[in-house]
């Protein structure tokens, strides 16, 4: 091959490079450990279950703010019946209202910055 | 073909390291508005759109003007055009690139710029504008380069090239018809609402356009051994001067209605921009100037004598670009804001966070026409008809005959 | 005639349609009030029993029964405080959702040079007018601002803004406002109130007419503090509040050469 000796070297560096993201963590960085998340204290239950909660918060959200945003509705109709108000800021705040424990321990820990505060307000359970 | 802008003289390096570190330190600049907002710039509740859209339009203009050469020369065979085409639709790219550039730093929130993308809306120009200027850009970019890679291995171009040529005929003049609908299609501001915005855009890009290219391949002339031949330079001249005559005609229509009329909605804009309103004069002055600019460049473009003198013409054509800068650079927005839906007068003033963006983002849109244009001048260096005039050439041509 | 001005209408429309201009179609819409049609809106159960709800949302302001400076500020604290909307000094990056100004500066297109007296002396309320042909969400390149089908409401996506402010360009009544800066820190963190969100700077905002209160059956911020100085109603009710204001007493519209048809009507 033409100047084997520059391209070979070259495509091994830019696999490793690519390829770091995957494999960096797993060999330096020790496991990853769930946080532990401050959860409301009267409550042991949240719209819906906790798994779920887990992994499709963010889509119920996103969902939410285009039901209440543009098509005012205002209302939720969980899969056990219950009715809850679609709102970051009046309903799951009013439950988890210590952010820095729950929220943000977990995002930050993923490494992932939502910018919903930037609008919405934090949690009142914080402001005491 | 790209390969042929890394070889280059030291003074193309400074150069380019120039063009990168006002482009840095723009950006800089540009990370300051990211943090604060655009509160660091000029614009104000009432004057909510400044010197970026101000740019845009400017540059729109310059994009479309490449059609001035690729017209005459594709539909009217015009072969004088065809060593200067390349330099036209390269100048057309960055121009666009720049474009873009400037609806981005103009955006509150540039991270959701694909939001246009991701809801598309046909009812909104913006959205139009957004599609039509990508368009010609791919558009100018893949005619350009057919066209130059068909020049380097000395074969005629693919036929079914013609198709897009026309395509980007007829596009050039829907890029700036669409950016002259975002304002005149705008109920309440009555600088902007009147039917002849878009052929006004049209006619004054047609004369600024050209303008700024022939005064960039004047300094091409003077820098390299290219050579666009005083045929093609004369006839471009010729199109500055009759379009610039029927741009200021334009105007002239604009200010008969509104003072004919007496309609006070109509004439507050104009006596604001010309002899100020409520006690606000800030842009009076820059207003005659474009006046002055543009008598001045009449005056010496009418006369064919003086038109295609080479030493005077260069003069002419900056007074050119000078008026039509001010007129529809800054003239065309504050005109519009002025008065305020209220009547009443805020007068913008664009900051130095501001200027400084401005400055880079034309550092990054010389830095991009400078690579195209080595590229195409290195490809006509290679082929040896780099000081080539097309006169030369046709004469030589008839004589064969 | 009235058959050949419609053909004619089409026919500019289609060719308009035809070179890719797609903002004529709007103006070619009949510019009279027609009630609106039933949208499907909100889908069951997804609101509250109480909620207030219409077919067309529409204000009237009774200018002479409001009393004064305080009675103008009560008004406009009442949204502004409930809306969490920043007091930031100076014109510049000012934001407003309703506040007030002179009769030549409200009604310019009604300029005269002998204004009664009291008129002279008056202020009068400006807010979004919430129109039924909005140039506003006619231009917004991503439906960040849009008309509810189902209400007429005009209201903003602040989660979709883009903030390219061509919204403000369009709208002749100056009702819309930049977030040039964050706006939290003009906030008073005392005075935040709890129930609504901020917005993040880059993005446009205006009044909304209250749509989170009307889903919770209450009236605008503004009317309810108004003691009666504002009405608000259903346009499209003949035996609303509203529509018996305006079957007993003369009212104006702002610039309504225009096209626009705003929601919002004054009575002198």
């Amino acid at each position: 091959m033409y100047n084997a000796k520059y391209i070979v070297p070259g495509i091994v560096v830019f696999l490793i490079l690519a390829t770091l993201p995957f494999w960096w963590s797993s060999i330096f960085v020790a496991g990853y450990d769930s946080p532990e998340l401050a959860l409301p204290a009267d409550k042991d239950q949240c719209i819906e279950s906790a798994e779920f909660m887990k992994a499709n918060h963010m889509q119920i959200l996103d969902e939410w703010r285009d039901q209440v945003v543009r098509d005012g509705e205002r209302l939720y109709t969980a899969t056990d019946g219950k009715i809850w108000e679609m709102s970051l800021q009046n309903t799951c705040m009013d439950c988890h209202s210590n952010k820095e424990e729950f929220c943000d321990k977990c995002h930050d820990t993923t490494s992932v910055s939502p910018y919903c505060w930037e609008c919405h307000l934090a949690p009142r359970g914080n402001e005491q | 073909m790209l390969e042929k802008a890394l070889k280059g003289s030291p003074g193309y390096w400074i150069w380019l390291l120039v063009l990168g570190g006002i482009a840095s330190i723009g950006m800089l600049a540009y990370v300051v508005q990211l943090n604060m907002g655009l509160t660091v710039t000029g614009m104000s509740r009432d004057v909510s759109w400044g010197f970026y859209i101000a740019q845009l339009t400017y540059l729109v203009g310059v994009a479309a003007s490449a059609v001035m050469l690729v017209l005459p020369a594709y539909f009217h065979h015009y072969k004088a055009f065809k060593k200067i085409i390349i330099l036209g639709e390269f100048l057309a790219i960055a121009s666009v690139a720049m474009c873009i550039l400037f609806v981005t730093v103009d955006l509150g929130q540039p991270q959701r710029l694909f939001n246009v993308v991701l809801h598309p809306t046909p009812n909104s120009v913006l959205f139009w504008d957004m599609v039509v200027l990508n368009v010609y850009m791919f558009l100018n970019l893949f005619i350009g380069w057919v066209t130059l890679e068909s020049e380097r291995n000395r074969v005629a171009p693919p036929h079914w090239l013609k198709y897009f040529i026309y395509l980007s005929i007829i596009w050039a003049f829907s890029i700036h018809t669409v950016t002259a609908f975002l304002y005149a299609g705008l109920p309440g501001r009555h600088y902007w609402l009147t039917a002849i915005m878009a052929a006004r855009f049209l006619a004054s890009a047609f004369a600024s356009g050209p303008a700024i290219l022939l005064l960039l391949v004047f300094l091409l002339q003077k820098i390299t051994e290219f050579r666009a031949g005083d045929k093609a330079i004369n006839t471009v001249a010729t199109i500055i001067t009759y379009a610039m005559c029927v741009n200021i005609f334009f105007y002239l229509l604009e200010i008969f209605t509104a003072y004919y009329s007496g309609i006070p909605g109509h004439q507050h804009p104009i006596t604001y921009l010309f002899s100020g309103l409520h006690g606000f004069d800030q842009w009076v002055p820059y207003m005659w100037v474009a006046v002055a600019g543009a008598a001045l460049s009449l005056v010496l473009l009418i006369p064919a004598k003086i038109r295609y003198n080479h030493t005077v013409l260069p003069y002419a054509l900056g007074l050119l670009v000078l008026a039509t800068y001010i007129d529809k650079g800054i003239g065309l927005i504050v005109g519009g804001f002025t008065p305020t839906p209220f009547e009443t007068v805020t007068e913008y003033v664009p900051t130095i966070p501001e200027l400084m963006i401005t400055v880079g983002v034309y550092a990054i849109g010389a830095l991009i026409l400078t690579v195209l244009w080595k590229v195409a001048l290195e490809v006509k260096r290679d082929l040896g008809t780099i000081g080539e005039k097309p006169e030369d050439v046709e004469k030589l041509y008839v004589s064969k005959l | 005639m009235s058959k050949t001005r419609r053909d004619f209408l089409k026919i500019a429309g289609m060719s308009a349609l035809g070179l890719g201009c797609s903002a004529l179609p709007a103006a070619a819409a009949d510019p009279g009030h027609a009630p609106r049609k039933a949208a499907q809106g909100p889908a069951p159960g997804t609101l509250p029993d109480n909620a207030l709800t219409a077919t067309h949302w529409a204000m009237v302001i009774f200018t002479r029964r409001i009393k004064g400076p305080e009675h103008f500020d009560h008004i406009i604290n009442a949204c502004h405080q409930y809306h969490n909307v920043p007091e930031i000094p100076g014109h510049k990056d000012e934001i407003k959702w309703i506040w007030t100004d002179s009769f030549n500066h409200t009604f310019p297109e009604k300029e005269t040079h002998f204004l009664a007296q009291d008129l002279e002396m008056m202020d009068f309320l400006l807010l979004c007018n919430h129109c039924e042909n909005p140039p506003c969400v006619r231009v917004c390149p991503t439906k960040a601002t849009f008309q509810r089908d189902h209400d007429g409401i005009v209201i903003m996506d602040m989660h979709r803004c883009i903030g390219c402010r061509f919204c403000m360009a369009a709208c002749p009544y100056g009702a819309r406002s930049f977030n040039f800066a964050n706006p939290r820190p003009y906030i008073d963190g005392a005075k935040l109130n709890p129930d609504y969100p901020t917005r993040m700077r880059g993005v446009v905002e205006k009044c909304n007419f209250c749509a989170e209160r009307l889903a919770k059956g209450q009236m605008p911020a503004c009317v309810e503090a108004s003691e009666g100085a504002m009405l608000f109603g259903d346009l499209d009710d003949p035996n609303s509040e509203v529509r018996k204001a305006l079957r007993e007493n003369f009212s104006i519209r702002r610039k309504t050469t225009l096209g626009t048809q705003p929601s919002v009507y004054y009575i002198i």
